[in-house]
């Protein structure tokens, strides 16, 4: 019997691959009609007439809820109990002249007490790590806009758990929310953010509170996610047991699920973290004032010294944020023995409070401690400026630099954007459909071909072709160079931790930072958007790839050892093979970081999407702003559902378990 | 014997699948399991029928898959049954709203897992004490009591540890503990020992039988290992795919298997282990000279049946001689086993 389903799913496969083959078949023909100049004008392009005005049809359903059904009034009305906590904060951190009128905390205090929590979680090294980060950031002139960045996080990042964790909860009880949430949450995930933005520039009003919004909606999917999964992994008999123990739902929740689930939901306190983060540096665009908007304008005016330095800043602060929720993830509670006394239990509590007072103190007398003041930083901008323009003019630095600019650009990009955006509309979605199809299935494909055909109807065509060719150059050299990179990783254990620590750490980069080094070495051209989404998006290819390989087991490698097999054979029959769907995860969230990274390069300067996004932001072109929004969402969702269908499948076959 | 049973199933049906209620009021009369699987279904607990009595040990045993752990699931409700009654001190409870549930759970049951199930953020007190603490006992009362119980298992010392830092077999006796802390009328417990290495194994089943015998509980048993039936049942019932196979005492059912499977499952077992002298004890013989224990194990008395010279040798039951077993039938059993 078996043998029989065996033979129909060949067969299926047969004709799915058949098909596909003659989906590139129609796509080759028009594509050479058109070179010959015989295909009609309406095939190639659609024509301006029949595009919908979905733009002027999104605006009239977001006035009609904005205005008629009061939403408005309800957002304005939210928005004075998150600016009352935004105050608040805003005036502990950097002295905002709002209640209470305490601020600004001392820095010391601050870098103390992060000191001494980092202490707690992790130990010394994680001690030095924190103080070290708020006293850079103290002493290199950022602490006010560092600062202004925090008021906005320390508010978002819980109220994104509360609400993430809220949902998850719900989702998890109620299957049918979930079913409902996930293709919500799907989307959102590959929603650029400049999406996220105007919507709350005009619900929110301009400056910290739409920041916070636009921070909080961003990162409230992965805790809905994190925490769904944790409540599901709760071991049945760890539930039996609280059952068998005389457990209401409530006390089951609260007493057995939720702190069951404990590691599942402090991963998502972390990513929450890390993503609000992104976030609140991206706001700068809606004029958030904070780390963001200072690199955004050092940026702009070519100031890579000061760039470079708020880049440090951003990254220290990143990574510090990052190891600390880690740190909780792993942290377990301590045992004391009987008796153990009240203040030896909380002892570094009792540390914490008694360094921020401490310093409190200090600061009344010493000036520096509280605040750094204008002449006494240790800014070096002028001089690393000049260091770097230095460095770029070396002439191996500078030779290699014009190769690529003037090379790879002029030879290989530009003929290549030219090639793409020289196919007929239908020969895209063909083959775009194909390829869903020979990986994915019947399924994919058909969804592929209608979100590129939604694409086609929106009239922003071309600048989602450049989009898209962007994010195809740019995956296609990461791969050339994350591939290798990865597989000789991890043919050693210490490489392989070593490339894999560095992957870490590059992945809680917020995405802004990754712009400042491809600023420096290629200016405003095409190829330094092409190089920031590289480096971005080699970071999950190497590290999955590292893991994929790792992750084969012994047995197998030994096996083909045994069966003496050189070191490429065993690469190419065995590792690689078995790796492949694992790294096929890593490829798609290259892909996704791409679409992200594309749209954040439109400020180097771009003709895509990025930057019609980008222009919306100045108006109130709510409608535009959505409809360029879902078409990078449709484009990226096209190649997440086709690529983790083939991955999951992949495994499945392979007897790897999902 | 006359008095109720504690634990009193009627015709009881577990169907797992998409609709099993109606599935199982159309379904033709003595369908196998197979042909239920055929259909989509699953029947985890296929028309069981067994009483439990006061201060008895029952152990469930079968293959894993063949529905025991399904079975006992059934009678503290962690499963809701297809069909069929399950009573509980007569009061059945299917009939039982939620809240009453929850009182039966907190108040008459207690329930051991196969690995553990322990709450890895509480400490070995806290995990003792949390179905006193789920009923609202107060604090003073929740910890002398658990403090109780975890002495009573040979965890003291260790109750500011976590189940993290203890060995599997430590492990357990928290699980144990906890299940004892609410003193349950009825005792359920899950393959508890499976998880443990042999030696660890031994040493706990011991460590049951001298709670056992000091608590005298209401025991259903669940394992798969014969060796352990043997050593704690009163009863054993064996099931396969859902179904009771055999329900009686050990002896029983290596003597005289009720089906092929028992007879397969009973085949390699020491049957003089299992056989007392009271099984092969015959009535209207009884022999003379010095008697031996009713409760003897033929593997027990083997010294003495190769030694002696009598033909019949009296067996006595407190006190009483009920009869005498021919020495000859000892000494077959014995030499059988190799």
């Amino acid at each position: 019997m078996l043998d029989v389903t065996k033979k129909t799913s060949d067969k299926i496969e047969l004709t799915r691959h058949k098909m596909a083959l003659i989906l590139v078949a129609v796509a080759a023909v028009l594509m050479v009609l058109r070179y010959a100049g015989l295909l009609p004008e309406a095939l190639f392009r659609l024509p301006e007439a029949m595009i919908p005005p979905f733009a002027i049809w999104l605006d009239t359903i977001f006035n009609f809820v904005k205005d008629d059904l009061g939403l408005l009034k309800l957002t304005r009305f939210l928005t004075g109990g998150l600016e009352a906590l935004l105050d608040t904060t805003a005036n502990l951190l950097f002295g905002k002249r709002r209640w209470p009128n305490l601020g600004p905390i001392p820095w010391t205090s601050i870098a103390a007490v992060a000191a001494v929590l980092g202490y707690y979680l992790g130990g010394w090294r994680l001690a030095v790590l924190a103080a070290g980060t708020f006293v850079w950031t103290a002493l290199i002139g950022q602490w006010k806009i560092a600062m202004e960045t925090m008021s906005v996080l320390v508010i978002a990042a819980p109220v994104a758990f509360v609400i993430g964790i809220t949902l998850g909860i719900l989702a998890w009880r109620n299957p049918w929310l979930d079913r409902a949430l996930k293709p919500i949450l799907s989307v959102l995930q590959t929603l650029p953010f400049f999406t996220y933005l105007l919507p709350a520039v005009i619900f929110f009003k301009v400056g910290p509170t739409a920041g916070a919004v636009a921070t909080i909606i961003y990162a409230i999917p992965p805790m809905i996610l994190m925490t769904t999964l944790g409540l599901q992994k709760v071991p049945e008999e760890v539930v039996e047991a609280g059952h068998m123990s005389g457990c209401s739902r409530w006390q089951l929740l609260c007493y057995v699920y939720i702190p069951s689930a404990r590691q599942e939901i402090l991963v998502g306190v972390n990513q929450v973290i890390m993503l609000c983060l992104a976030m609140v540096v991206l706001t700068a665009f809606i004029g958030m004032p904070g780390l963001g908007a200072k690199l955004l304008a050092m940026m702009g005016s070519f100031k890579l010294g000061r760039s470079f330095e708020i880049g440090v800043t951003i990254v220290l602060l990143a990574v510090t944020l990052d190891r600390m929720s880690k740190a909780w993830v792993v942290k377990q509670p301590a045992h004391f023995e009987k008796g153990t006394p009240w203040w030896k239990r909380h002892v570094m509590l009792l540390l914490a409070i008694a360094a921020f007072i401490f310093f409190v103190i200090v600061s009344q007398f010493i000036e520096v401690a509280s605040t750094v003041g204008r002449k006494q930083n240790f800014s070096q901008g002028k001089e690393l400026d000049n260091l770097i323009k230095g460095f770029l003019n070396i002439e191996v630095v500078k030779s290699t630099t014009y190769f690529l600019r003037a090379f790879v650009n002029v030879q290989i990009l530009i003929p290549f954007r030219n090639f793409i955006l020289s196919i007929p509309t239908p020969a895209v979605i063909l083959l775009v459909a194909a390829f869903a199809l020979w990986l994915g299935g019947r399924k994919q494909a058909v969804l592929a071909a209608m979100f590129f055909s939604l694409v086609a109807l929106s009239g922003w065509w071309d600048r989602s072709m450049i989009t898209l060719y962007s994010v195809i150059s740019a995956v296609s050299i990461a791969m050339l160079i994350g591939l290798p990179l990865g597989i000789v990783a991890s043919r050693t254990e210490r490489w392989s931790r070593r490339i894999l620590l560095v992957c870490d750490t590059a992945q809680t980069f917020p995405s802004f930072v990754y712009l400042i080094p491809a600023i420096m070495l290629f200016g405003i051209t095409d190829i330094a958007v092409i190089f920031s989404i590289l480096i971005f998006a080699m970071v999950p290819l190497t590290r999955y790839t590292i893991e994929g390989l790792r992750a084969v087991p012994h047995e197998m490698t030994e096996a083909a050892d045994m069966a003496g097999a050189t070191r490429m054979q065993k690469l190419w029959k065995v590792q690689l093979p078995l790796a492949l769907p694992t790294m096929a995860v890593g490829f798609n969230q290259a892909i996704m970081f791409a679409f992200f990274m594309v749209i954040i390069a439109a400020f180097i300067g771009t003709q895509d999407l990025g930057q019609e996004l980008q222009r919306t932001l100045a108006g109130t072109d709510l409608g535009k702003n959505f409809v360029l929004g879902i078409c990078v969402s449709l484009m990226a969702l096209t190649f997440d559902l086709t690529i983790m269908k083939w991955a999951s499948d992949q495994k499945r076959a392979l007897g790897l378990g999902e | 014997m006359t008095q109720q049973p504690v634990i009193s199933c009627k015709n009881v049906w577990k169907v797992f699948g998409s609709k099993p209620e109606a599935y199982l009021k159309t379904m033709p009369e003595g369908h196998s399991y197979d042909e239920i699987s055929a259909d989509g279904y699953i029947a985890g607990v296929k028309d069981v029928s067994i009483e439990v009595s006061r201060g008895e040990m029952l152990v469930i045993m079968g293959l894993s898959g063949s529905g025991k752990s399904t079975l006992v699931r059934c009678f503290s409700r962690l499963h809701e049954i297809t069909s069929g009654t399950i009573e509980i001190d007569g009061q059945d409870i299917m009939s039982l709203s939620e809240k009453e549930l929850i009182e039966l759970r907190r108040n008459k049951m207690g329930m051991v897992f196969q690995s553990f199930g322990l709450l890895p953020h509480r400490t070995v007190l806290e995990n003792v004490a949390f179905p006193l603490e789920m009923r609202g006992q107060d604090k003073h009362t929740r910890r002398a009591r658990a403090l109780e119980v975890i002495k009573l298992v040979g965890l003291e010392g260790r109750e500011e540890y976590f189940p993290r830092e203890l060995s599997g077999g430590q492990q357990q006796r928290v699980g144990i503990a906890r299940s004892l802390a609410i003193e349950p009328d009825i005792w359920f417990l899950d393959e508890p020992f499976s998880a443990l290495d042999p030696l660890i194994r031994r040493e706990m089943q011991d460590e049951f039988l001298r709670l056992q015998g000091l608590l005298g509980k209401t025991i259903v048993f669940i394992t798969h290992d014969f060796d352990e039936a043997l050593r704690l049942a009163d009863r054993i019932a064996i099931m396969k795919d859902g179904a009771v196979e055999q329900c009686d005492t050990p002896d029983q059912i290596v003597l005289h298997p009720a089906t092929e499977y028992v007879r397969k499952f009973t085949e390699e077992i020491d049957k003089a282990r299992v056989i007392t002298a009271k099984t092969l004890a015959i009535a209207e013989t009884k022999g003379t000279g010095e008697a031996v224990s009713a409760d003897a194990t033929v593997k027990q008395l083997a010294k003495l049946l190769v030694h002696d010279t009598r033909e019949v040798i009296p067996v006595t039951e407190d006190g009483i001689i009920i009869g005498g077993m021919n020495r000859t039938d000892g000494l077959t059993l014995l030499l059988e086993a190799d």
